[in-house]
């Protein structure tokens, strides 16, 4: 179970027996529009406000991950969720109609890794035999909570990134067939002192690497042992700075090893400054395109490190500093069945 | 960006270094002159608005003022309104920040955002949320610099 400091390695390797990722409309304009289950093309979901929106949104990917996997509502015995907005009503509004025990999380970004690290934890101490773990994030939700107006004509810096509407969840069991979750790692809170709430990716970065290497140093593994290893939203200076940072600590990947989610989901040419984050961003890209990819036989050994920046719009005004976080886990297909 | 209000540990400070060189910076040249002609062609639109006042209202040159800024604000408000503003601020930057088309930007943007939480507590409460701290430091910067000058032309022999 628990390897080193800070890793837990799962023996009896829970399954990720499906997943159900739902986006919005410039999602569904991106690069892989493709993997999602579900695409909107109305931002407001036709609800009321975003925050409704964002609650649907959610509500949605559990559904499709549910029935994707042949099961009923009633078979979920935990759910393990968490967003952004105000104390996570989003999220748990969603589980007032899922009708499933449920724990709260918050991660901000890094609430992915954070719910299927546990939700395997519980899986793999035979706690659970089904149980659903996700988050979601809806753009003009997050931005009213986090920043300005959506319709502020503030400008944004080329740092800046762009909030992900999207929802992706995972349905794990102790059985059946699909990729699965072999360990994880637990992010410490780090904190360099870095306070531009448009440059997250640089702030996260450091986490991501520190979660990184004591993943490896845990397992007694080289970073060669994984065929790709993606972080949740560094974006493109967050990437940048992370894989120069790993360089420096005689940390030897091969070029396209190292990858980020935020980098993936939008094209070319869509205004998204820095790239995407999110809890939506990793969410969506992992559960829905990588998992894809994993099981089209493209690679065989995943690490996701999702990353969150832990800081709230007050603490922001306050002059805080922004502490991060990353949490780590590994996803494996093929090989055994 | 180092943040100056804290102590600042060594580790801390070669990080800041690290991803400062990394970072990419606002392109500040390039968004000045930006400004510059946004800001100037927003100007442009007014003058014209002006002297359509004066030239087929009853307006002077000393009253048109008021409904040229009026008429500024309404266009300013439909393009928030159909989120085109806040696009052309993401081009224009203090171009469309500074004319008052920005101001009214502000309000009516924050107006819009908290609709959903009813006209009372949401669009009352929110809508000077940006643009509030602006008229309060305004009104008391024109009140401060008010008392020098009634001060000095009383009692500086001008």
């Amino acid at each position: 179970m628990l390897n080193g400091h800070r890793t837990w390695v799962f023996e009896n390797k829970p399954v990720i027996i499906s997943t159900g990722t739902v986006g919005g409309p410039f999602e569904a304009n991106g690069r892989i529009a493709d993997d999602f289950d579900l695409l909107h093309e109305d931002l407001w979901l036709g609800q009321d406000s975003y925050e409704q929106a964002q609650t649907v949104l959610f509500e949605e990917s559990c559904d499709t991950a549910i029935e994707k996997a042949g099961l009923r509502k009633e078979d979920i015995q935990f759910i393990l969720a968490g967003d952004l907005i105000n104390q996570i009503t989003s999220t748990s509004f969603a589980c007032r109609t899922l009708e499933a025990p449920y724990l709260g999380l918050f991660g901000a970004c890094s609430t992915s890794m954070e719910g299927l690290a546990l939700g395997a934890l519980i899986v793999n101490g035979k706690g659970a035999k089904y149980l659903l773990t996700g988050t979601a994030s809806h753009n003009a939700a997050v931005e009213k909570q986090f920043r300005y107006p959506t319709e502020y004509g503030g400008q944004k810096p080329p740092t800046a990134q762009w909030t992900v509407t999207g929802a992706g969840s995972a349905l794990l069991s102790d059985k059946g067939k699909g990729p699965r979750v072999t360990s994880a790692t637990i992010g410490k809170v780090v904190d360099m002192g870095l306070s531009d709430p448009f440059n997250m990716g640089g702030a996260m970065a450091p986490a991501a690497v520190d979660t990184i290497e004591a993943h490896l140093k845990d397992r007694g593994i080289e970073s060669s042992y994984y065929d790709l290893i993606v972080t949740g939203d560094l974006g493109k200076i967050g990437h940048h700075i992370a894989l120069d940072l790993m360089n420096k600590h005689g940390l030897s990947l091969k070029k396209g090893q190292f990858q980020d989610c935020g980098k993936m989901i939008y094209r070319e040419g869509q205004p998204v400054l820095a790239g995407a984050s999110g809890c939506g961003c990793s969410a969506t890209v992992v559960y829905g395109h990588l998992l894809n990819r994993m099981k089209k036989g493209e690679f065989k050994k995943m690490l996701v490190v999702a990353t969150g920046a832990l800081l709230s719009p007050l603490t922001f005004q306050q002059q805080e500093t922004i502490p991060c976080i990353a949490h780590a886990v590994s996803i494996e297909y093929g090989g055994e069945e | 960006m180092a943040n100056n209000n804290k102590e600042v540990t060594p580790v801390q400070q070669e990080y800041q270094k690290f991803q400062e060189e990394r970072e990419t910076k606002r392109p500040v040249l390039t968004n000045c002159i930006k400004a510059f002609f946004v800001g100037g062609f927003i100007c442009l639109v007014g003058q014209l608005i002006s002297f359509m006042y004066i030239n087929y209202f009853d307006f002077t040159e000393k009253n048109v003022g008021n409904p040229t800024v009026a008429t500024l604000i309404f266009i300013s408000m439909l393009l928030t309104g159909f989120g085109v503003y806040d696009r052309m601020a993401q081009f224009g930057g203090a171009g469309t920040a500074v004319p008052v088309t920005g101001f009214g930007n502000s309000v009516i943007s924050a107006a819009i955002e908290h609709r959903t939480e009813g006209f009372v507590l949401g669009v009352g409460s929110n809508m000077f949320k940006l643009a509030g701290s602006v008229i309060l430091f305004g009104v008391f910067s024109a009140f401060v610099i008010a008392i020098l000058k009634t001060l000095i032309i009383q009692y500086g022999g001008f």
